[in-house]
């Protein structure tokens, strides 16, 4: 019974992270037909710079800084490395994505002159609370909470609001919402924004469960949240939503069988199937609201 | 191709450069046993940098036009590379380890299920084991090469269907797969993968130098054994290249409607293009194998694909001697020229500031974004060798030469 | 504004492929005209292993620095020591190899690692070169060739040493051994403490995480369901510390014990003020020689460097001690050879003896160091520090 509990609840926790690295996969997919594989990083470097920022001032302003700072750094990222490349062919900007993600997790490595870091306690988010017996974080409890308000925001901004209508469009149709004169570029680097808001906060959550961070943390993760997004129908929210939350379940229950050496291969032997069955994923194309 | 006449020129002379370059490797490599080693300078010892870097730029070159091939030529956007060259590389250790080292290197699972190598099968009726070795590891190779090209045919079946950000991403997650499976500790897995033990003992490239009965090497064969390996393969991709489904690849790649309707079997010529490249990533995964001496699955993962996606890249997508050149640029930027960076060093008691360990990483990656955002075509373009020269030499007849000068090194 | 950048990094290449053929250029004397002879140290200054790699070169530094010169032949050499990364990989491994070669080392020190150590062998056996293994315990890494050395011991020792001390301490008949996937150095001791444990009577349950893994709860937990005596995971320090950290949060109660790569201050760190027994096996065990733990000591605390490769204090880890005596032995073989020429050490090297600080260290046939001693110390979670255990001998 414990087991089965811990099980599931890390599962929903870990399903919630990949959630919101999952969104900003799945955003800026469904605007610039962009495989943002930086994404992880921003993520990993969220997680780093928080840790740096604690050192210095407490914990309830650093957090809020540390996502302002996450959210400046996918800003400058789309600006700098993929800005320059919107008309050349799309498998350019795959490149430039992979260099900035070569180029974050090298100049993490320098900067933490390769030893591991550990993330500060957050007070309440580290505590641990007894559940069903077995002892979990408040930070996995209330993930799925966290994760849930979020989603919804988003979804009012993106169903309710002028610039959630401008990304609608483009998601639709590129050039003819820039024909129709919407902002192309604002719309992006708003995406952008909310996606690395999106991510930094999931680096809270994820790095607060998981306490040390390498250079090269962000890159499984990353995967594994694509993944998701594309399981659940890249370019569209919800799916990648429900996609990681089947993801980080599967996931925890196969670590929990005798075949956990294939954790890692069954998410991809999934997402082989899903692509070849189901290309567009499960709520591709039909949803609306792709952003 | 208007200029398919003056290619034949162009052809015969890109011919004569890489031999010419190829021999110049040989004499390098040989000069310590012809001129008394007080008089040579230190980086052209044998155990130098520069035959470390050549040998592994080699060995890269093979791998990036294979990919170039998939992904410049008939753009199938695949990032399983990394899975093919990992077949490559254990068929090669599985195979060419000789039986009586397998032992101590098996020595989790008492010893390997595949009690013989290729050299061992061939010495039993030919004897000589200079010629069964060498017999030995070319079957291997061709064998090598046959597994990976028989693993993509089995993936491609499904996926080459997806069109190309889906094709990247299922194909590195069947590399990430493939990585996993060879990574399993199964008892009888182990018998032959060794689980997570590298393994070693197969032969190197130094195995090829030409030693007389004393063991004394007579000639240098460890840089020139890469080299003729890659050149024979880059030259039959070469040859694809330009025949008749060299072109049904690159109309798919323009347009896979258009080839459609001209004719061209899509399925078929995907998938031809999809094997051949595993084929020869599953060679080059051999060669990777020899230089670095060891096979264990941890090194095979999507960042090297990555790292041969920005070779080929840099070197210009849909140009094979691009792809080569860049090659040995950035094997000899990230592992020679720029090593000083990674040192502290103090000139003239200034000690000069960010020179620490890591920093070699971090300027070449801006150097890489800097070449991927500003010189977006990369080194050639989707220009060739004798093209270029053909018309700089044209244009200025200086500026000619340096650029093969360059192109060379 | 494309010219000028294509120029510019041009120009940045030129520069550069001249710096580094300067720098490969090494003479038997450096500016001074003082007589110098190289040691080349071989290890992980990035990647996974870079935590553990720079706490060797740290024992290797302050030898250096206590004993800054040799006597070969009547004349006084000064030790140079000459650093190449091998970033944790075996790939990076023979371009690294290459660079120590280059830069005319007489003798290699290294790697933190085994698989490094094995990938980077031939290039040092090519150019005639003796290496010492200081923390390699993979057999493989001595087995078959006649170059490579190690002062360290062996991954079946250590293994059937923790397993024989989870039976004789715990009484355990259960064990849960987590090791990461593709990780030789993980596998390895698993399957050796395996075979000791379930020769002695006991059960066992394996499990491997994917690499850069950061999620053990579910590992834990199933851990805590199967009913295990003991968990061992002899895993590279960042996962350890993650799953300490993650067992005291589950209320793990079952004792942790890891192998030499646990022995670190961060892994101290993250048991501090937790309920988690954590038992390692080391080479050497603070105060087995205190002159060398105050002299050490007192070198961290006066280098900021020093102090951050040493995670932030002052703790000593077994691998700085190993470093250390490496360094000794390299010296040693020096002496004997009474010669700087790498031939020379190389054939001197089998027959050195020296006592370190962790013990005493004589080379067998194949070439590793006959040991019979392991330290085995526990946390103390309040002070965060080591306290030995027991001394555990083979057999």
């Amino acid at each position: 019974m414990e087991f089965i509990a811990s099980i599931l609840m890390s599962g929903i926790s870990l399903g919630g992270q990949y959630a919101l690295i999952a969104i900003g996969y799945t955003m800026v997919y469904g605007i610039l037909r962009l495989i943002n594989f930086a994404h992880g990083d921003v993520f990993m470097v969220a997680g780093m710079v928080l840790i740096y920022m604690v050192a210095s001032v407490p914990w309830y302003i650093s957090i809020p800084l540390a996502i302002i700072a996450t959210i400046l750094l996918g800003f400058v990222i789309e600006r700098a490395a993929y800005l320059p490349l919107r008309s050349a062919p799309r498998m350019s900007v795959m490149i430039s994505a992979i260099g900035v993600s070569y180029l974050l997790q090298n100049l993490m490595t320098y900067i933490t002159a390769g030893q591991p870091m550990y993330y500060p306690d957050i007070p309440f988010l580290s505590d641990t609370v007894p559940v069903f017996g077995t002892e979990t974080q408040w930070a996995k409890l209330i993930t799925p909470v966290i994760v849930i308000v979020l989603i919804v925001a988003l979804t009012q901004l993106i169903n309710h609001t002028k610039i959630g209508m401008a990304m609608r469009a483009v998601s639709k149709d590129f050039e003819t919402s820039r024909l129709m004169g919407i902002k192309i570029n604002k719309v992006i680097s708003v995406t952008f924004i909310i996606g690395s808001a999106l991510a930094a906060v999931g680096s809270v959550l994820y790095f607060t469960n998981f306490s040390v961070i390498v250079p090269t943390s962000g890159a499984l993760p990353g995967l594994r949240a694509f993944v998701a997004a594309v399981f659940g129908g890249i370019g569209s929210v919800p799916g990648a939503v429900v996609g990681a939350f089947v993801i980080g379940i599967c996931e925890s229950i196969i670590r929990g069988t005798s075949f956990a050496t294939f954790s890692d291969a069954f998410t991809f032997a999934l997402l082989i199937i899903i692509l070849v069955v189901k290309p567009t994923g499960l709520f591709g194309e039909k949803i609306t609201d792709k952003v | 191709m208007v200029n398919q006449k003056k290619n034949i020129k162009g052809t015969l002379i890109s011919i004569l450069c890489i031999l010419v370059f190829m021999a110049a490797v040989a004499v390098l490599e040989n000069l310590n046993l012809w001129v008394p080693a007080s008089s040579l300078p230190k980086w052209l010892k044998p155990t130098s940098m520069l035959f470390t870097v050549l040998k592994k730029g080699a060995v890269y070159s093979l791998i990036a036009v294979s990919l170039n091939l998939l992904n410049g030529f008939t753009g199938l956007f695949s990032l399983g590379h990394a899975g093919f060259m990992l077949l490559g590389a254990y068929t090669y250790a599985i195979l060419c380890t000789p039986s009586s080292v397998k032992d101590t290197v098996y020595y989790k699972y008492n010893g390997s299920s595949v009690n013989f190598s290729m050299q061992e099968f061939y010495q039993s009726f030919l004897g000589n084991e200079t010629l069964s070795m060498i017999l030995g590891v070319v079957t291997t190779m061709i064998l090598a090469g046959l597994v990976a090209a028989l693993f993509a045919f089995l993936i491609g079946l499904p996926v080459l269907r997806l069109k190309s950000d889906y094709l990247a991403i299922a194909t590195l997650g069947f590399a990430e797969i493939v990585r996993a499976l060879f990574q399993w500790e199964a008892p009888f897995w182990g018998r032959i993968t060794n689980g997570a033990n590298m393994i070693k003992g197969f032969p190197k490239f130094s195995d090829f130098n030409i030693e007389n009965a004393d063991g004394k090497v007579v000639f240098y064969m460890s840089t020139l054994f890469p080299f003729i390996v890659a050149a024979v393969c880059i030259a039959v991709m070469v040859l694809i290249i330009k025949s008749t489904y060299g072109r049904a690849f690159r109309a798919i790649r323009d347009d896979e409607i258009a080839a459609e309707a001209m004719g061209i079997n899509l399925a078929k010529h995907k998938m031809m293009s999809f094997c051949t490249s595993a084929f020869f990533a599953g060679i080059g995964g051999v060669l990777y194998a020899m230089y670095s001496t060891t096979v264990q699955a941890k090194p095979f993962t999507s960042a090297l694909t990555y790292e041969l996606l920005l070779i080929v890249v840099i070197g210009g997508i849909g140009s094979v001697s691009g792809s080569c050149i860049s090659s040995f640029l950035f094997v000899a930027c990230s592992e020679w020229w720029l090593r000083f960076l990674d040192k502290e060093t103090v000139i003239g008691g200034f000690k000069v500031p960010l020179l620490r360990d890591g920093f070699r990483m971090v300027v070449f990656s801006v150097v890489i974004m800097i070449i991927v955002l500003f010189f977006r075509k990369g080194i050639m373009g989707d220009k060739e060798l004798p093209e270029v020269a053909g018309k700089i030499k044209n244009r200025i007849f200086r500026n000619g030469k340096k650029s093969k000068g360059e192109a060379e090194k | 504004m494309k010219k000028i950048l294509a120029l510019v990094l041009a120009l940045l290449m030129v520069t550069v492929a001249f710096a580094g053929c300067g720098n490969t250029e090494a003479g038997g004397e450096d500016v001074s005209g003082e007589k110098v002879i190289k040691i080349g140290v071989f290890e992980p200054s990035t990647g996974d292993s870079a935590s553990g790699g720079k706490k060797e070169i740290l024992g290797m530094q302050y030898a250096n620095v206590e004993t800054p010169s040799v006597t070969i032949g009547g004349e006084e050499y000064k030790v140079e020591l000459v650093l190449a990364d091998n970033g944790s990989s075996t790939d990076k491994a023979p371009s690294a190899a290459t660079a120590l070669v280059d830069a005319d080392v007489s003798i290699v020190l290294g790697s933190y690692g085994s698989g490094v150590s094995m990938a980077g062998s031939e290039f040092f056996d090519q150019a005639g070169l003796a290496a010492i293994g200081v923390t390699c315990t993979n057999p493989n890494v001595t087995a078959g060739n006649e170059h490579y050395f190690r002062i360290c011991f062996l991954d079946p020792f250590q293994g059937s040493v923790l397993a024989n001390f989870a039976v004789d301490k715990f009484e355990a008949d259960k064990a849960y051994l987590l090791g990461e996937l593709g990780n030789e150095y993980d596998q390895g001791l698993i399957t050796f403490f395996e075979q000791a444990f379930t020769a002695a009577g006991g059960e066992v349950i394996k499990d491997s995480f994917p690499t850069n893994n950061a999620d053990f709860t579910t590992y834990l937990n199933k851990a805590k369901a199967e009913g295990a005596d003991v968990i061992f995971t002899p895993v590279s320090i960042a996962y350890a510390t993650q799953i300490i950290t993650q067992a005291a949060d589950l209320g793990i109660e079952a004792p942790i014990l890891g192998s030499d790569t646990l022995d670190d201050n961060k892994v101290l760190e993250a048991a501090k003020d937790t309920n988690i027994g954590l038992y390692v096996s080391t080479f050497y065990q603070e105060g087995g020689s205190p002159e060398f733990d105050e002299g050490i000591k007192a070198y961290i605390n006066s280098n900021e460097d020093a102090k951050t490769s040493n995670g932030g204090n002052d703790t000593i880890s077994a691998v700085t001690a190993m470093g250390y005596d490496a360094y000794y032995v390299a010296l040693e073989a020096i002496k004997a050879a009474d010669s700087a020429d790498k031939a020379d050490i190389k054939a001197a090297l089998p027959g050195v003896v020296y006592d370190g600080v962790s013990g005493h260290i004589e080379f067998d046939d194949i070439g590793d160091a006959v040991r019979d001693t392991a330290y085995i110390k526990t946390s103390d979670n309040t002070t965060a520090t080591w306290v030995l255990e027991t001394v555990q001998k083979a057999g």
